[in-house]
């Protein structure tokens, strides 16, 4: 335990320590990661803990993202605290909704539902006025970080972004490990490893499965606007079925249930899609097939590659 | 609305849902009978439908290039289901969905380096050319009427084969137990092998047939594979006949919402699926 222990704190240090090193791409990257390691770690809940595998978890992304497009104003900066919230709400009321009838289904049937959700959110904003149509909406300014004429920081200065970024990623960890150590989570636990028993067991186990599927998206809406007020844009592509898949990825990449296992897996999802696009324009190839053949040669991803290296160690007379 | 301008959207819903009855089967079949769950079911639709375009004007004329198609789609089944999907009955369903996905970006990218990312039509070969004039100024596509006619020759194939044949009574059996058909010595792997090849050649098939009368473009096998799996969740999964049901209510739902709130059917096929869902959370065929 104190080994983990020390190894989540030096990767925190070396985390901290990267826009030290001065390169503003390099800054910037991480920061894209840092993004997709809260997203996927949203996802690892779903997923890694209640054991629900969506193919839908854009649909809180894009809400995240489209809820800045939306209300923020056209010629001034919006206030990042109020409409950091709004997001948060957005998204986790729409994944209140959604829940309600995804919830009610099991196995596969669930990724196929959640799927088809994120989709009719991508039909929205992309063929209706309401999304202000197919080629997406731009954020002329930053969201304004200042509390009662007081500013903290800067997002319009990539370190300052760099930095909240990296705050938010500790603070969002921070929040699911306490959820988990709750009763909440460990009904969720119970949930993935025996839905009948906990139901024998008197627990309701839907509303549990949709808390667990509220707080997922609502955490996903913080991602999406974490990356809006980054990237300055959003379009209906992040409603898509490319980015539920590719977080899905991510996650499995760096091993379910464990929460650091997203923020691994993104890293290794942005370091081999960098590698693959460097290579060529069609990455999608080499990168398709670099997941078949892992998936078909490392079943349990990058974080089971530890324990299949390692002598297996002799325990006892009967080991097996 | 009069009569026929009804007749003519009847028909086109039904041809709707007969086209997404032949790939939803193949989803249904696979997914009942061997445990997969198949996120590349639409890239074999996407398949079919580069295929007839580039066969076609490769020579000349849409039969040969069907034929030559069907050919070449049984042949990836077989081959695809020997070097990967034999490997992962047994596993978990979130590696199958990591296989699947890989294999969407392999399909897509290869599509891209092979044939653009141009959007294709397909000529209407010249025998199906014709329209049949139903008042002076509304007519219906004979090659309409030949697609629903294809598909539903073929959905009664699929029928007697599984109902009525020795293979069918194979794969019938193979869904319910695999173990127990393998210990009365039959091959249970061959008949899982041919179940994978006849559900890609029958979603590259409505691909080809599809291509002449709507366009060929990149995206097209994610659209239809969505629409797939809302089918499969309203038919109730691994029912070949909650399929048929399903995909023609999704036809009628899809076609008269684009007739008569056009603003708002992209949603109606969802609303469907979400009412389904709270109605019946297993599907209108509970599987047997």
């Amino acid at each position: 335990m104190n080994r983990k222990r020390l190894a989540l704190a030096l990767s925190l240090l070396l985390l901290a320590a990267v826009p030290l090193a001065g390169s503003a791409y390099y800054t910037e990257l991480v920061t894209k990661v840092m993004i997709l390691a809260v997203f996927a770690m949203s996802l690892d809940l779903l997923v890694g803990y209640t054991g629900l595998v969506s193919l839908g978890h854009a649909a809180s992304y894009g809400i995240g993202a489209y809820t800045l497009a939306l209300v923020a104003p056209r010629y001034d900066p919006a206030n990042l605290w109020l409409t950091l919230g709004e997001a948060v709400l957005a998204a986790g009321l729409a994944s209140l909704v959604v829940g309600i009838f995804v919830v009610r289904v099991k196995g596969v049937y669930f990724l196929m539902v959640t799927l088809a959700f994120a989709q009719m959110f991508h039909f929205v904003f992309h063929d209706t006025d309401f999304g202000r149509g197919s080629d997406g909406v731009s954020i002329s300014f930053k969201p304004d970080a200042s509390i009662r004429g007081f500013t903290p920081f800067d997002l319009g200065k990539p370190v300052h972004a760099y930095y909240f970024v990296l705050v938010v990623l500790v603070l969002s960890y921070g929040f699911l490990r306490l959820l988990l150590r709750s009763p909440l989570g460990h009904a969720l636990r119970g949930i993935k490893s025996n839905e009948h028993r906990m139901q024998s067991l008197g627990f309701p186990v839907l509303r549990y499965k949709l808390a667990s599927f509220t707080i997922a998206g609502a955490l996903g809406g913080l991602a999406g606007y974490l990356s809006a007020a980054q990237f300055g844009f959003v379009n209906p592509e992040l409603f898509g079925w490319h980015q539920s898949g590719n977080v899905l990825l991510m996650l499995i990449l760096g091993g379910l249930g464990s929460l650091t296992g997203g923020v691994v897996g993104a890293f290794a999802f942005v370091a081999l899609q960098e590698l693959f696009q460097a290579l060529t324009i069609h990455w999608q190839l080499p990168f398709g097939l670099a997941i078949i053949l892992l998936v078909v040669f490392l079943p349990g991803g990058l974080a089971s590659l530890p324990a299949r290296l390692r002598p297996p160690r002799p325990e006892g007379p009967f080991h097996v | 609305m009069d009569f026929y301008s009804l007749l003519i959207q009847l028909l086109n819903a039904v041809q709707y849902g007969l086209l997404l009855f032949l790939v939803a089967s193949g989803l249904t079949l696979i997914f009942g009978i061997m445990g997969i769950i198949n996120l590349a079911h639409g890239s074999f639709y996407m398949i079919g439908a580069y295929l007839a375009f580039s066969l076609a004007s490769l020579t000349g004329s849409l039969l040969w290039a069907v034929l030559l198609g069907t050919v070449l789609s049984v042949a990836l089944g077989l081959f695809l289901e020997w070097a990967l999907f034999s490997r992962f009955y047994k596993r978990d369903h979130l590696e199958q969905v990591l296989l699947t996905y890989g294999l969407i970006l392999v399909f897509e990218e290869l599509r891209s380096l092979l044939l653009g990312n141009d959007v294709h039509g397909v000529a209407v070969p010249a025998a199906l050319s014709a329209s049949i004039p139903l008042t002076d100024t509304l007519s219906y596509p004979v090659y309409r009427l030949f697609m629903s006619g294809v598909c539903l020759v073929l959905a009664a194939g699929l029928y007697l084969v599984i109902q009525r044949t020795r293979v069918g009574m194979m794969i019938r059996a193979g869904a319910s137990n695999r173990e127990m058909v393998q210990s009365l010595g039959l091959n249970i792997n061959l008949v899982y092998r041919l179940v994978f090849a006849l559900g890609v050649a029958l979603a590259s098939l409505a691909g080809m047939i599809a291509a002449p009368a709507s366009s060929v473009y990149p995206g097209m096998g994610t659209q239809v594979l969505i629409i797939c799996f809302v089918v499969v969740v309203i038919g109730g999964i691994g029912s070949v006949w909650g399929a048929m049901l399903a995909a023609l209510l999704i036809g009628l739902v899809d076609t008269f919402g684009k007739v008569f709130l056009p603003s708002v059917s992209g949603l109606l096929v969802y609303l469907l699926m979400a009412v389904i869902l709270l109605w019946r959370p297993e599907g209108l065929v509970k599987r047997t």
